[in-house]
């Protein structure tokens, strides 16, 4: 069902204190990567609120990437740890309602993982590919009746 | 003064709602005597026709409890809506979609193909519900068509006020009506007989900020008495959930099952859920916390079980969701 001309729109939601930066190395060591994912920066992991994922995947985003620093090393203590639970049984819940595991990820990014950074954004992107659209916003239809 | 002209229906409902409206007791009394029933087909007998025939804006306060599943509540949803000037949405499911709505996880051919092929049903030739049937003489009969999508009242008409609740707490239904007769109800649209903080906020049980390494199930355990639910493992949907109902369930040491909505602003109440569950577990290692949170059993049915369709996304991404049952 996928035809030549598409490309994948990834939402990424990135930490300020370790995958922000790993991402903005990757940018400034000139690493070639796919532009697909549009990336939101914030705080923490932890901060991510489901339903930021959730609204993002109904109003036309193909898939979600969440990046925080790694176990152990959250500035705020925990908040990744916070982001592994919800993510996981998020993960759980939105494939009961249909919706791959591929499209949400949750992976760690450390300050210093710049070109992890650009291979995960590469390898996503691929998957995401071969998933197709997610075009699934079935509510904004019942909304707009 | 004349009378109040109430109405109540019932669309995909249990009929739970009714009773609920009957549990005020001795106030009906009160009722009856600022108000007349205009329609209200569980308690009198009345017919689809003397709807129609009464002028639009007719009663005065309509409530209307039930999800919308077929034609027929469809159709009876947009003409109450003609004949009342003020509609409520009465009941989860009337709000939410409720439980009916949990069917949205499916395909509706699958809905129905598992209705008519459990044990209970007696389909020897694997026969389905049909859209009309012809008697002997000639006459025919049709049922109203299913929906593809089960949706809530104010998916189809515009309602005034949503009235929360499995089925609505009868102290809250007394104080809605009380404000009805008295002219007392806020501006429309509003959330009325419910709070807008948490359940966890009108709990009895205490929190104290345990963290747990299980989960189990409510009927595993024999919950301890005075201590949150949560933090002895069990899923209470009560951090994600409107209070109003001043937490009948957990008094009862039974979880919260979230039948008042998403509490606040919040727009999607297994979203929320997730998030509360977020904090809830104690192990910073990363494998342990993936198999802790593993544990929870039928998130989608459990954190959405009165809300689905009126969560962010609706119903689940199925091959062919909304495809024609019959002919």
């Amino acid at each position: 069902m996928t035809d030549s001309t598409y490309e994948p729109r990834i939402l990424g939601i990135l930490c300020t204190w370790c995958s922000y930066s790993g991402a903005d190395g990757a940018g400034q060591a000139r690493v070639a990567y796919p532009p697909n994912v549009e990336v939101v920066r914030v705080m923490c992991s932890g901060r991510v609120d489901p339903t930021f994922i959730i609204s993002a995947l109904a109003d036309g985003a193909d898939g979600v990437l969440v990046c925080g620093c790694h176990p152990g090393d959250c500035h705020y203590i925990n908040g990744n740890c916070k982001a592994t639970a919800r993510m996981t049984v998020l993960s759980a819940m939105l494939e009961q309602l249909g919706i791959e595991p591929e499209r949400v990820r949750l992976e760690w990014i450390s300050a210093a993982e710049s070109t992890r950074y650009a291979e995960l954004v590469a390898e996503m992107t691929e998957q995401v590919r071969a998933l197709g659209p997610l075009d699934w916003s079935p509510r904004k239809k019942v909304e707009a009746l | 003064m004349s009378k109040l002209r109430l109405g109540m229906y019932c669309a995909a409902g249990c009929g739970g709602c009714d009773i609920s409206l009957l549990e005020i007791h001795e106030h009906l009394l009160d009722v009856i005597a600022v108000a007349d029933i205009a329609f209200w087909p569980a308690a009198t007998d009345f017919k689809y026709a003397d709807i129609e025939a009464l002028p639009d804006g007719d009663i005065d306060v309509c409530f209307v409890n039930g999800a919308i599943r077929n034609t027929e509540n469809t159709h009876i949803a947009k003409l109450l809506r003609a004949k009342s000037k003020v509609l409520v949405a009465y009941g989860a499911c009337s709000a939410f979609g409720g439980v009916p709505g949990l069917a949205n996880l499916y395909p509706v051919r699958e809905v129905i193909d598992r209705a008519f092929t459990t044990p209970s049903t007696d389909a020897p030739t694997g026969q389905r519900p049909s859209a009309s049937a012809t008697h002997s003489d000639g006459s025919s009969v049709g049922l109203p068509a299913i929906n593809g999508t089960v949706t809530s009242l104010g998916d189809i008409v515009a309602v005034d006020y949503t009235l929360p609740g499995c089925p609505p707490a009868t102290d809250r239904v007394w104080e809605v009506i009380q404000a009805i007769a008295s002219g007392q109800l806020p501006g429309a649209p509003a959330i009325v007989g419910a709070g807008s903080k948490s359940v966890c906020d009108d709990c009895r049980l205490e929190k104290k900020g345990t963290r747990i390494s299980k989960f189990v199930r409510s009927h595993e355990i024999v919950a301890e008495d005075g201590r949150c639910l949560l933090e002895q493992g069990i899923v209470c949907m009560g951090p994600a959930t409107r209070s109003g109902c001043g937490g009948q369930c957990t008094d009862a040491l039974m979880p919260c099952r979230g039948c008042f909505g998403p509490a606040g602003d919040s727009i999607d109440q297994g979203a929320a859920m997730v998030a509360a569950l977020g904090t809830v577990i104690d192990s910073e290692d990363e494998a342990v916390i993936r198999e802790t949170i593993s544990q929870v059993v039928d998130p989608a049915g459990t954190f959405y079980a009165f809300t689905l369709a009126t969560s962010v996304l609706g119903r689940a991404r199925t091959a062919n969701p909304e495809e024609e049952v019959r002919s």
